[in-house]
């Protein structure tokens, strides 16, 4: 049974997340301010926190980065902010995923399991991706599909690694390109751009019509494994 | 006919006189005939009274001259400190005019008004004059008492010299006497002040101390106090005629009286400029200072010309119009000034020509006395006799530079002389002399024409020499035996002779009237060129570089902000720009709307000059010009072209200004109305959706348990479809706010468009899975430089108009087509197409497909995708396919490769430097 951690100060907003999650047959514990949303992830220590950006006593940025300091629990964000430098900012933060308000029922929920999910994974250290057809086994770099072996550059096999980490989350482009290449591509957006095209036209049926590579357009990539259709 | 109506201008004229005076301070003027009346002590005593009334009184400047009962009347009232300037090593005590500014009396006390301030003495003090001070303080709201002797009044400078023998350096425009409020006349007989001079209660001035004799005589004192009871009385004769109506004014004073002063270098002018001043007061007349410009004048030296200057700012300091004009002969050019501007007097100097030399060349006063037609022509005679003063100064003033020698000229004068003997040896042997003659002739006038009288003098002579020596019997001697060939020489002399001068006068004239024509195609240049500009810093940048240009100068045009307070332009200077002005002379330009600096009466030792533009009420700004010769810019003609650029600069700043408004104004009241529609469009597609979801949140509250489970289940379903509705739209409306606002940024980078394609279907989710979308893409199509969020909004808006408007299962086709430096984008559909009517008017906002149907949304979609291509630089049209169908294409810009900017890398490095940490943490567990 899951516990997660509820941040945001609209009580409306609350409990629809409380009816939504709890029928879900998740726990739920609920923060309305930045300082008790602090204070309630020490004390419950959740499995996964929502947090709202626009907080009475300070931004949600800020409950992002504190948090981050000391735990890695999966964060996903919920907030009116439409801006993507807003999301960009929260994500470089270390919020693993942002959804929108207002939100679809079934998305928030199908963003939960897949964060809730990514942070077992790595628990268990699968390096084994299954896209459809192909099969990637990135801790041995192999890939085969319908049509037999498919060949991935070390490069190809780091971006793959890097979204698999984050299987169903968003990666900045920022992101990927430090944990990729390095400090010092950083703003290098066409390599990386490439890099995913390369990618796709290798492991998606469609190349065009991106069904596990997805773009967040203006934000970064995300990778949607056949077993977590987001 | 006869009835005289007051003017209604000069009614209004007066009234605006009349308010102005009633913000300004008002001027009293204890007023003298001579040193040791007692105005001082009237002051005090006045001053003294009004303090026991209860008024602010404040002793600004008084000089006690060590006198005792002075001394005991100062004893008790307010004295401001005075102000230390060193002057030639001495350290003197003025008026402290800031100090005064700052205390701000009711009344304050400043003796001397006529007094000098050391010009350039350290610190400098903000004015030459005193008076100017007292100006200051009157427009600052400050009733001044002052003191005045009758000599010191310019107009009656001279006469006071002329009889008394002492000239007084110190002297007081007369206008400013003019305009005081309240003129009071102390006045003592000459035989009490002589006796009050023995007891030595008489101060005695620096100027009058070796003259004491001399100047305190019955006769002189007696003269002094007739000519201040004078003075007096014809104040308060104007003062009845004043308080007796503007329209009895015009009665009394003649119609259009107008007197000329014709002045030229010669130094009677003064002295005529004082006589004219005497005169128009006498008439009540308007006047001006002629100085007449004639091609014999342009010759002479330098520093003869330059007092022109001096004689001009005399005549405007006197209250003159003063004018520059110039033609062919003095009398000419005054004719014709007199006839346009119709002179009803002409006051010219005596004729200094007689006898013969008169007979051949009549002087100015006799030709203009013979030809005037409708004026008066008044000669005045010159008063030699007196000023020593002014005799030894012009002596010392170097008298007739001579004009520069050109020896190239002379060399160029004695070829063509050459030439022509050359020539006349080849038509020696083929022609007579005398058609030789006609050849030298020919090279005379050449030299006149090119060269200037003085080398076609030489080369007359030469000719007639050359002429003589190697053609004229007995050849190669001066000797000539046919005493005809003499008169063929005189001949020669004489018609060479006259050419030259001939030459020379067309030549000088053709100088003058190409400085006139050169300056008003200066002007008329800058004005070309400020009509075309737009934007008020373009229009500082034109006027600098034109006004560089013709002054020879640096300048600069400072721009008030919101608060009026002067800034240096933001721009990167110019090579023509002043670098550093002094904005706080700048300032007080702007404040007061009056010059300052260089060549003016405020802070003259500033190099450079500062010009307003605008009134002290609207400042548009000052115009600083720091020229690299100071006579570019004190000239009287050069200054007043300043002027003239300065006013043209102005209307255009102030055209400008007005524009910025209107188009403020205008982009004001375009929001507002579109605002007005949104609202009532917005209130109409918010609260229809509103209504569902209350009235079904509302239902499933009240009677949740009654209703079946489908039931229920269809109205959390409206609750949740409308609420999306409503999302929608606010987005909608909100994002074209931004872009209304202009607040949108675009956040370009490579993209490539199959990825946002994809997007924009994502974004629409299941409502467009009953359409097919198709998207042909060719391969080689290269990444666009673009804002991501928005070209998918940009799709997504497209996308969603096919939802609305067209019959589930339509087919949508998105092709691309690579041009130079663009994509050109098409997006086609199989329905039933555009709505008949322009389908430019698609993109306006408020347009709908269909009217009120059952489409949601205010018809911003497509207005939010036009503005999205044009922020981006391309074009977006909408028309019916051929085959049946809508097309919509727009245009995307395809930017060549860049680098991105250090700037943003070293950004983006900060952002995620705190993402590392999280990463680390994130692979440990």
């Amino acid at each position: 049974m899951n516990l997660i951690l509820v941040v945001e100060d609209d009580a409306a907003i609350r409990n629809v997340l409380r009816a939504l999650l709890e029928s879900e047959g998740f726990r739920l514990c609920a923060a309305e301010t930045a300082t008790q949303a602090e204070f309630e992830a020490r004390a419950h220590r959740p499995d996964l926190m929502l947090v709202d950006l626009g907080l009475p006593d300070g931004d949600g940025v800020n409950v992002i980065r504190h948090v981050r300091s000391w735990s890695s629990l999966p964060i996903i964000v919920l907030s009116a902010r439409t801006a993507e430098e807003q999301k960009i900012v929260a994500l470089d933060a270390g919020a693993d995923d942002y959804v929108m308000k207002p939100f679809s029922p079934p998305e928030l929920l199908a963003r939960v399991h897949a964060a809730l999910r990514r942070g077992t994974q790595r628990a268990q250290a699968s390096h084994e991706l299954l896209l459809g057809e192909v099969r990637v086994d990135i801790a041995h770099r192999i890939a085969r599909g319908a049509g037999g072996e498919i060949h991935l550059t070390a490069l190809e096999y780091r971006v793959l690694e890097c979204l698999n980490r984050h299987a169903g989350s968003i990666v900045t482009q920022n992101q990927l390109a430090q944990e990729v290449w390095g400090r010092q591509r950083l703003g290098d957006t066409r390599g990386l751009r490439e890099c995913i095209k390369n990618l796709r036209a290798k492991l998606e049926p469609e190349p065009h019509r991106p069904k596990y590579l997805v773009t967040d357009p203006g934000v970064g990539y995300r990778l949607r494994t056949s077993d977590a259709s987001a | 006919m006869a009835e005289v109506r007051p003017d209604p201008d000069k009614l209004l004229a007066h009234l605006q006189a009349q308010e102005a005076r009633a913000r300004r301070g008002r001027l009293r003027i204890f007023f003298g005939a001579s040193a040791g009346v007692g105005k001082t002590y009237s002051m005090l005593e006045a001053a003294r009274g009004a303090r026991s009334a209860g008024k602010d009184v404040v002793v600004g400047y008084v000089e006690p001259h060590g006198r005792v009962e002075t001394e005991r009347l100062l004893e008790g009232l307010e004295r401001l400190p005075t102000f230390s300037v060193r002057y030639r090593r001495i350290v003197r005590q003025e008026f402290d005019l800031d100090a005064a500014l700052k205390r701000h009396p009711d009344i304050l006390l400043v003796d001397e008004l006529a007094h000098s301030n050391p010009v350039g003495g350290e610190p400098p003090m903000r004015h030459p004059k005193r008076w100017h001070d007292v100006q200051e303080l009157l427009e600052a709201g400050v009733s001044v008492w002052t003191t005045v002797n009758v000599q010191h009044l310019e107009s009656l400078n001279d006469l006071v010299a002329q009889f008394t023998g002492v000239r007084q350096r110190e002297t007081l425009p007369d206008h400013v006497f003019d305009e005081a409020d309240e003129v009071e006349l102390i006045d003592l007989p000459p035989e009490d002040l002589l006796a009050r001079l023995h007891a030595g209660k008489v101060y005695i001035y620096d100027e009058v101390a070796n003259a004491v004799e001399r100047f305190f005589r019955i006769p002189n004192l007696m003269a002094l106090r007739e000519m201040a009871l004078r003075r007096v009385a014809d104040r308060v004769e104007a003062a009845a005629r004043a308080s007796a109506g503007v329209g009895l004014e015009r009665r009394t004073r003649l119609p259009g009286e107008r007197v000329l002063v014709a002045t030229g270098p010669d130094r009677q002018s003064e002295q005529l400029v004082r006589a004219g001043k005497r005169l128009a007061d006498a008439l009540d007349a308007e006047w001006t200072v002629v100085y007449v410009e004639t091609p014999a004048l342009l010759k002479l030296s330098e520093a003869q010309r330059n007092r022109r200057i001096d004689l001009l700012r005399l005549g405007e300091s006197l209250g003159a119009e003063t004018v520059t004009i110039d033609g062919p002969t003095a009398t000419e050019a005054l004719l014709e000034y007199a006839r346009i501007r119709n002179a009803t007097r002409v006051l010219v100097g005596a004729p200094k020509r007689f006898g013969l030399k008169a007979l051949w060349r009549p002087s100015t006063a006799t030709e203009l006395a013979r030809r005037a037609r409708g004026f008066d022509v008044i000669t005045i005679a010159p008063a030699e006799s007196v000023l020593p003063g002014q005799t030894r100064e012009a002596r010392s003033r170097p008298d007739n530079l001579p004009i520069p020698f050109r020896w190239d000229r002379y060399g160029w004068a004695t070829l063509i002389s050459m030439a022509c003997t050359l020539a006349a040896f080849a038509m020696y042997p083929h022609f007579e002399l005398v058609n030789l003659v006609m050849v030298y002739l020919l090279g005379a006038t050449v030299s006149g024409l090119r060269l200037g009288r003085g080398p076609s003098v030489l080369t007359t002579i030469l000719n007639v020499a050359a002429f003589d020596f190697c053609f004229v019997p007995p050849r190669f001697t001066f000797a000539v035996s046919d005493a005809q060939y003499l008169v063929t020489f005189a001949a020669m002399l004489i018609v060479g002779l006259l050419s030259a001068t001939l030459m020379a006068s067309v030549r000088q004239q053709t100088r003058v009237a190409g400085a006139r024509e050169r300056r008003s195609a200066l002007l008329y240049a800058m004005s070309r060129e400020l009509a075309a500009t737009r934007g008020i810093a373009q229009l500082a940048a034109v006027a600098v570089r034109h006004v560089a240009e013709v002054f020879q100068c640096k300048a600069v045009v400072l721009l008030p902000d919101d608060d009026r307070k002067l800034h240096m332009p933001k721009g990167k200077p110019m090579e023509q720009s002043l670098r550093h002005p002094d904005l706080a002379i700048a300032q007080w330009v702007a404040d007061h709307g009056r010059e300052a600096g260089l060549g003016t009466d405020t802070l003259a030792a500033a190099p450079a000059l500062y010009v307003p533009l605008g009134d002290a009420e609207r400042p548009l700004g000052v115009l600083a010009v720091l020229p690299e010769n100071p006579r570019r810019v004190s000239l009287p003609e050069q200054r007043h072209l300043l002027e003239t650029f300065a006013g043209q600069l102005g209307v255009a700043l102030e055209r400008a200004q007005l524009a910025d408004r209107t188009e403020a104004v205008r982009v004001a009241a375009e929001r507002e109305s579109l605002r007005n529609t949104l609202l009532a469009s917005i209130s109409h597609d918010l609260r229809t959706p509103l209504a569902a979801i209350a009235g079904a949140g509302g239902t499933l509250a009240e009677h949740g348990e009654a209703l079946d489970k489908a039931t229920r289940q269809s109205l959390a379903r409206s609750v949740e479809t409308k609420a999306r509705e409503m999302s929608e739209l606010i987005t909608n409306v909100l994002d074209l706010m931004r872009f209304e606002v202009g607040q949108v940024v675009l956040r370009r980078d490579w993209q490539d468009l199959g990825d946002l394609i994809e997007a924009a279907e994502r974004e629409l989710g299941p409502r467009l899975a009953a359409y097919s979308v198709e998207t042909r893409l060719p391969d080689y199509l290269p990444p666009v430089h673009v804002d991501a969020t928005l070209v998918v909004k940009l799709f997504a808006n497209l996308f969603d108009n096919v939802v609305k408007y067209t019959p589930p299962g339509t087919r949508v086709v998105i092709s691309a087509v690579l041009d130079k430096s663009f994509v050109l984008l098409t997006v086609d559909d199989t329905g039933p197409g555009l709505p008949p009517g322009d389908p430019a008017r698609l993109f306006d906002k408020f347009q709908r497909g269909s009217e009120e149907g059952s489409a949601v949304g205010v018809g911003l979609g497509l207005a939010i995708c036009r503005a999205i291509v044009h922020e981006h630089g391309g074009d977006i049209t909408a028309r019916n396919r051929p085959g049946g169908g809508a097309r919509f294409e727009f245009t995307l810009p395809l930017a060549p490769p860049a680098v991105l900017p250090a700037s943003i890398q070293s950004a983006v490095s900060t952002v995620t430097g705190t993402n590392s940490a999280r990463s680390t943490l994130g692979s440990e567990q």
